[in-house]
């Protein structure tokens, strides 16, 4: 009930500012419907669109938050087809569910972006644009091994915390890290999840720290925020982490927050999730004003992070990986 | 002898049937570890945890239900007083959380700053601000409620909607963190013991005392009963529903500062999210009438720790998280039907046949 009324408003919103600009027909209207506010990240995210599709870079952004609302986002979406908007831009809540909606923005002949999460059960938008949740995974795992191996550590016993369950992010980083998991004999003891907050992470890590009691010396958040409560319920557990520690933390997103943990020794390594995709998309809608063809799948550039110590070589997919050391610039200049 | 008594009083009180519903739930617990092979009293286990950062503390499973239990049962004693003076339930409480955090937090941080080490104000300003929205989101439900006669549901459901909103308003849509030691103290430890649990055993000793030493508790129960012949006999009814709203406010605004210095910032959109309907049924679970009346505090904050119990039984067992609301609707419906009028008045009727027995034995 919230968040209909929330939309409401943001609908009501987005067609009076919709209306205000209907004179100015050079700026390109461009409708954005967001996943909502959970974290960091997608308010950099957000913050990202809204410097890219500025007015004074010739757009006219129709922001919508879905607060976490898989309804009110396809509802969203159809706002800004009344509103004939130029783009459209989903950060789809849920991968499925969205043919129905799509055709409806192709008949309305609005070319669709999908940006961060993916859609399954429907091809009808022109790009996605997003990282590999995948290569993150597999990332974190290639690091692991080749951590491991230079420290001597012969076996893993790793607790992963999940992000949501079925979300693309939590997907594809699961996958990724069972899949070098697998491959190497590690032994992934429990996952659970802490639905991307850092609430999640301090109750799940809280409840391993009692199951799994010195059986531990790797711990898998999904995100930053993830890894703040976990790293308060183990320093309530009497365990210690990081590069000196017991216990391997990794975690992904590499926020502002999270470099600054690498830099203080708590987290071992960060893997990043671009949340910077407006370029990306402005590049793709350029090239449709230009009348070319995008690509179907646009990947964005990602860094992994560590401390000295901890930076080693290792290959994705047979492609050498660079790591980034953290030092006060890297984390002036992160988001 | 004594001990028939104790559990007659038990019964009579209305607690025996939450207090075994508790019990039953941990004593899950003992038959997987015995089966498992481990010390049969694990979950029940207390120990003392050194910690590099706060010393000695108790450490435990038990500890971990006390302490994650906290928010709810602080909510919970508000619920009951809403529930039983105005027959009706306070569902903005998990918003109103949510609200008095944001606005903790920002008061803390000075606004739109995202994240800060050093207070931009005391911190009891802070808290106090934040408690105070507490009670003024409680005064402007109650006046709703009682002086403009709006059921309970639709009055509440404007600030179970806005609540969060304004609350993301006051954090300009930021996740504001408090990276401060002397905020985490509420979500930390107070000496070796969890400081939630402490600030929880405050606010029940307060309650109780207030609505023994003085007359409100009966009052909140004879407007529950009958409204208009509590008026009639003097009693100025809406006055005493407005009260219980307000006060209800203030103990949301208080699991707000909790849940928000657990985690040091205020993350507008999670903290309290569905926490308004764990305090309605520790409300329930605790032998309470959601018609309103009598009430029953105790058992409503037992019910809150019952909840709480299940959720830590089921991450000590391993469930997955994503499967463990199905686990936990398949407790409640048990310890629901257990206190259920048809059950209680079979086991009343088994009851009165026995002692008939023995009575002709004798």
């Amino acid at each position: 009930m919230r968040k209909g009324l929330v939309l409401t408003f943001a609908v009501a919103g987005a067609m009076f500012a919709g209306c205000m600009t209907a004179s100015a027909d050079e700026l390109i209207n461009v409708g954005f419907a967001q996943v909502g506010h959970e974290s960091d990240w997608r308010t950099a995210s957000t913050k990202s669109c809204q410097d890219v599709f500025s007015e004074e870079n010739g757009y006219n952004l129709s922001f919508v938050d879905c607060d976490n609302d898989e309804a009110a986002q396809k509802e969203a979406v159809r706002s800004f087809i009344e509103q004939e908007v130029d783009y459209i831009i989903i950060d789809p809540i849920i991968a499925t569910g969205w043919d129905t909606v799509l055709t409806e923005c192709e008949e309305a002949g609005i070319p669709v972006i999908v940006i961060d999460r993916t859609i399954d059960d429907s091809d009808k938008y022109v790009s996605w644009v997003g990282s590999n949740f995948k290569t993150e995974g597999l990332a974190a795992g290639e690091w692991l091994k080749a951590y491991a191996e230079k420290k001597g550590i012969d076996e893993i016993n790793a607790l992963v915390i999940s992000g949501s369950t079925g979300a693309s992010a939590q997907i594809g980083r699961s996958d990724g890290f069972a899949e070098v998991a697998e491959a190497n004999g590690w032994n992934i003891l429990d996952e659970q999840t802490g639905d991307f907050t850092e609430a999640g992470g301090q109750e799940v890590m809280e409840s391993y720290c009692k199951s799994y009691e010195g059986q531990f010396n790797v711990v898998v958040c999904q995100n930053d925020n993830e890894a703040f409560g976990a790293m308060t319920a183990m320093d309530n557990a009497g365990v210690s982490y990081g590069p000196n520690g017991d216990v391997i933390l990794i975690s992904f997103d590499a926020c502002t927050a999270g470099l600054e943990d690498v830099k203080a020794e708590k987290i071992t390594a960060d893997f990043e999730c671009n949340p910077l995709a407006a370029p990306f998309v402005e590049e793709v809608i350029q090239q449709l004003e230009a009348g070319e063809e995008p690509e179907k799948e646009v990947y964005m550039v990602e860094h992994w992070y560590a401390l000295d110590d901890a930076v080693v070589d290792f290959e994705v997919d047979g492609e050498p990986q660079e790591m980034t050391v953290v030092t006060d610039d890297v984390i002036e200049a992160q988001y | 002898m004594t001990k028939k008594s104790l559990w007659r009083r038990l019964a009579d009180s209305g607690l025996l049937l939450p207090i075994v519903s508790l019990l039953l739930v941990m004593a899950v617990n003992i038959v997987f570890d015995i089966v498992s092979g481990n010390n049969p009293f694990n979950f029940f286990m207390v120990t003392l945890q050194h910690t590099t950062s706060n010393g000695n503390v108790l450490y435990g499973r038990i500890i971990d239900v006390l302490n994650r239990g906290s928010e709810a049962a602080i909510l919970a004693i508000g619920m009951t007083l809403v529930v039983s003076s105005s027959a009706g339930t306070d569902i903005s409480v998990g918003s109103v959380m949510s609200l008095c955090a944001s606005f903790c937090c920002m008061l803390l941080a000075g606004y739109g700053v995202s994240s800060t080490s050093t207070l931009a104000v005391p911190l009891i300003v802070g808290v106090l601000g934040g408690i105070l929205m507490g009670a003024l989101c409680g005064t402007f439900n109650g006046t709703l409620v009682a002086y403009f006669g709006i059921q309970p549901m639709v009055a509440t459901l404007i600030l179970y909607s806005a609540a969060r909103a304004i609350g993301l308003l006051l954090c300009n849509d930021l996740i504001v963190y408090i990276r401060n030691g002397s905020f985490a103290f509420f979500g930390s430890f107070l000496g070796p013991i969890p400081t939630p649990i402490v600030i929880t055993a405050v606010c029940i000793v307060v309650m109780s005392l207030l609505l023994r030493k003085s007359a409100l508790g009966m009052y909140i129960q004879s407007v529950g009963i009958n409204p208009r012949a509590s008026r009639i006999s003097g009693l100025n009814s809406r006055r005493i529903i407005f009260i219980t709203y307000v006060i209800c406010g203030l103990f949301a605004g208080i699991a707000g500062i909790v849940a928000s210095s657990r985690i040091t910032s205020a993350d507008s959109n999670n903290i309290g999210l569905y926490l308004e309907m764990d305090a309605i049924l520790a409300v329930a679970l605790g032998g309470n009438s959601l018609g309103g009346g009598r009430f029953n505090l105790a058992g409503s904050i037992i019910g809150a720790y019952t909840i709480q119990a299940i959720t830590t039984t089921l991450y000590a067992l391993g469930v997955s998280t994503t499967q463990a609301p199905v686990f936990k609707a398949v407790i409640v419906i048990l310890i629901v039907a257990m206190q259920s009028e048809p059950v209680k008045s079979y086991m009343k009727k088994r009851r009165l046949a026995r002692t008939a027995k023995e009575g002709g034995a004798v």
